[in-house]
């Protein structure tokens, strides 16, 4: 079962899993303000007052007419004086289970071991497993790693910062420009995208929000100084992938043999046209050109530069003379 | 259509669950307000009903209150339909709300919305308000994800078409998947692959088209210890070390290579000697190439002439 991610239009059995998920919440609150509700059910309160009307005019004709669903909400407070069939809520499904357990699992992948949190994880597992009985099980079936490379140390210094909201000194290593990096930056939040872990943070030197990828901070200091992060500082928006083009990006075209097919599953493509045998032509978009070109020179004949010619002969140039150290 | 037939799924919930003993079908009719005349009608209305009510999960018995009765009914028992209790601290709860977002966009936020609705109406204070130092994230994948998640939970084989690294032509594969593995952001699925006798794992965004099922729920056996990580792990992984490299660097370049070595020293005209350790020369030339003249290798031979092929390619 496939259920359709929630903003989606519902559809009956969505709103029936809805108002069997309401008499219970309503009930196991004793009584709870309409607006709360629907903000919590994420409809409007027109919307939840339809609800509560379905749920009130519930009646079952056989032996004697009967409604077996009480309710109010006078005053904007709702109270479900009676519904015993249905006043828990039905058990988690096996996806429902999953979903959670597999996020729970991967939680405990992310934090340092003797993070607070950890304690506060793995009780919660142990509660959902068990509420979640049978259901449970496949769960153990679907993993999500957490790249270890970076430093415990790192971690657990980016967490102090978070926590005491200080800023920080990173020595950081950039590999397009394959050098380290001396910056004050201001702690927002870690991240754990695609994989990896990440600090996003204002950056003083840019003057602007960046992503530093832990693996790569070789060193990190706290400052006696408190991190401010100005107002005009937002969030990275990571559901659209790390790499995302701009428009005054280089344009880089390459062709592909089937070793250098690769490229293609690494980075995100603007364009990718199958060339026949195993060959590919591929484009896209980097604000760096330093990196398409190690890229391209890493790649030999396995992708050749098409545009721009530029980088091309950059490519060229770099090859020849890392050719003549071996010439000698 | 859409209101009418979720008050009618409503009631017949209510309705099953209200009884203790099995409804037939004609009482069920007789009780539930909104099924057509026609018996024919019903009938038909009320098979779709039932499968919907499966679907959500809701658990329909079915069964005869005695050995007399010869017709089959229906019920629901308030053990197997209940959510068991669950009581969360406050520390737990904010772990909860955070796992709920992991998935955000990608393939399981539904269900996992769905899971936390349901815990929210079993009394858990599990709101968003809270925000925490640290936001993991899913990214929303590749579209095999689905099928083959529906596969290893109900325990059935699957076919799908899939094209190997460096290869331009997809080949069918038959796998009996045993679990799905996310590794630097990407799906893995890993089994018994029937064509080979041996277990396998492959990448979700090597699959072409669609992903078939070509046995029955339940099928497909897990072995006991199998872990799936590993054989994903085994199948992804360049072992670190191994080798040495010995470089020639230009001093204040190489940066990645001086992290990893084990060894460097300042040489003469603005060299530097490093030595480096590496697994593979493949992707080590690659990587040792990229660097372009700030690298020369000095050894071993292989990787010596494997740089050297690649800065070849390049000039080409």
């Amino acid at each position: 079962m496939t259920r359709a991610a929630p903003g989606s239009p519902a559809t009956s059995a969505d709103r029936l899993q809805r108002l069997l998920a309401l008499v219970p919440y309503v009930i196991s609150r004793k009584v709870v303000g309409l607006a709360e509700t629907a903000a919590a059910f994420g409809v409007s309160e027109r919307e939840l007052v339809d609800d509560l009307n379905m749920l009130w005019c519930v009646e079952l004709r056989t032996p004697d007419p009967y409604c077996p669903i009480d309710l109010s909400y006078e005053g904007g407070e709702i109270v479900i004086s009676k519904a015993d069939p249905v006043d828990r809520p039905l058990r988690l499904g096996v996806d429902e289970a999953s979903a959670l357990l597999v996020a729970l699992r991967m939680l405990g992948e992310v934090g340092a071991p003797e993070d607070p949190e950890a304690s506060a994880l793995s009780r919660t597992i142990a509660k959902l497993e068990a509420a979640a009985g049978e259901a449970a099980v496949p769960s153990a079936q679907v993993a999500v790693e957490v790249d270890q490379h970076a430093e415990r140390s790192v971690l657990e210094r980016v967490t102090e910062a978070l926590a005491a909201k200080r800023r920080v000194h990173l020595s950081y290593y950039v590999p397009g420009r394959d050098e380290a990096t001396e910056r004050d930056v201001d702690p927002m939040r870690m991240l754990v995208v695609e994989g990896r872990t990440y600090l996003e943070g204002w950056c003083r030197r840019a003057e602007a929000v960046r992503l530093f990828r832990l693996d790569r901070v070789l060193r990190i200091d706290l400052l006696d100084v408190a991190a401010e992060v100005p107002q005009q500082a937002e969030h990275v928006d990571v559901d659209q992938g790390l790499f995302r083009p701009s428009p005054g990006d280089m344009r880089v075209v390459l062709e592909l043999t089937p070793r250098g097919r690769w490229v293609a599953e690494y980075y995100p493509c603007e364009d990718v046209t199958e060339l026949g045998d195993g060959r590919l032509r591929v484009t896209l978009r980097t604000p760096d050109g330093a990196w398409a070109r190690r890229l391209a020179l890493g790649l030999g004949e396995d992708g050749r530069v098409l545009e721009p010619a530029a980088l091309a002969a950059a490519v060229r140039a770099d090859a020849s003379a890392a050719l003549a150290h071996y010439a000698q | 259509m859409s209101r009418r037939k979720t008050e009618r799924l409503l009631s017949l919930v209510v309705c099953l669950l209200s009884s203790q003993r099995y409804l037939t079908a004609t009482q069920i009719r007789a009780a539930v307000p909104g099924y057509p005349e026609s018996f024919d009608a019903f009938k038909r209305m009320f098979e779709r009903d039932k499968e919907d009510l499966r679907e959500l999960g809701i658990p329909l018995d079915m069964g005869t209150n005695g050995p007399f009765d010869e017709e089959v009914g229906y019920r629901i028992t308030r053990q197997a339909y209940v959510l068991p209790e669950i009581r969360l601290e406050p520390d737990e709860a904010a772990v909860l709300a955070l796992a709920a977002r992991v998935w955000h966009r990608a393939e399981l936020a539904g269900a996992a919305a769905g899971a936390l609705l349901k815990l929210r109406a079993a009394g858990v204070e599990a709101e968003e308000t809270s925000q925490p130092g640290i936001e993991p994230r899913l990214n929303a994948g590749e579209a095999a994800f689905a099928p083959l998640w529906e596969a290893v939970r109900d325990r059935r084989p699957v076919t799908f078409r899939y094209r190997a690294a460096e290869r331009s032509e997809g080949q069918q594969r038959e796998l009996e998947p045993w679990g799905v593995v996310n590794r630097h952001g990407r799906w893995y699925v890993a089994g018994h692959d029937r064509m080979r006798q041996a277990v396998r794992a492959f990448r979700l965004s090597r699959i072409e088209g669609q992903v078939e099922f070509c046995g029955p729920p339940g099928s497909v056996t897990v072995p006991d210890g199998a872990d799936v990580r590993a054989m994903v792990r085994a199948w992804d992984d360049r072992q670190p070390g191994g080798r040495t490299a010995v470089l020639r660097v230009r001093s204040g370049a190489g940066f990645d290579l001086r992290r990893r070595a084990a060894r460097q020293e300042p040489g003469p005209d603005g060299w530097d000697e490093v030595e480096t350790p590496f697994a593979e020369v493949a992707w080590f030339s690659e990587h040792l190439a990229s660097f372009g003249p700030d690298v020369v290798v000095c050894e071993p031979a292989d990787l010596r002439d494997a740089v050297i092929t690649r800065l070849k390619g390049a000039l080409a």
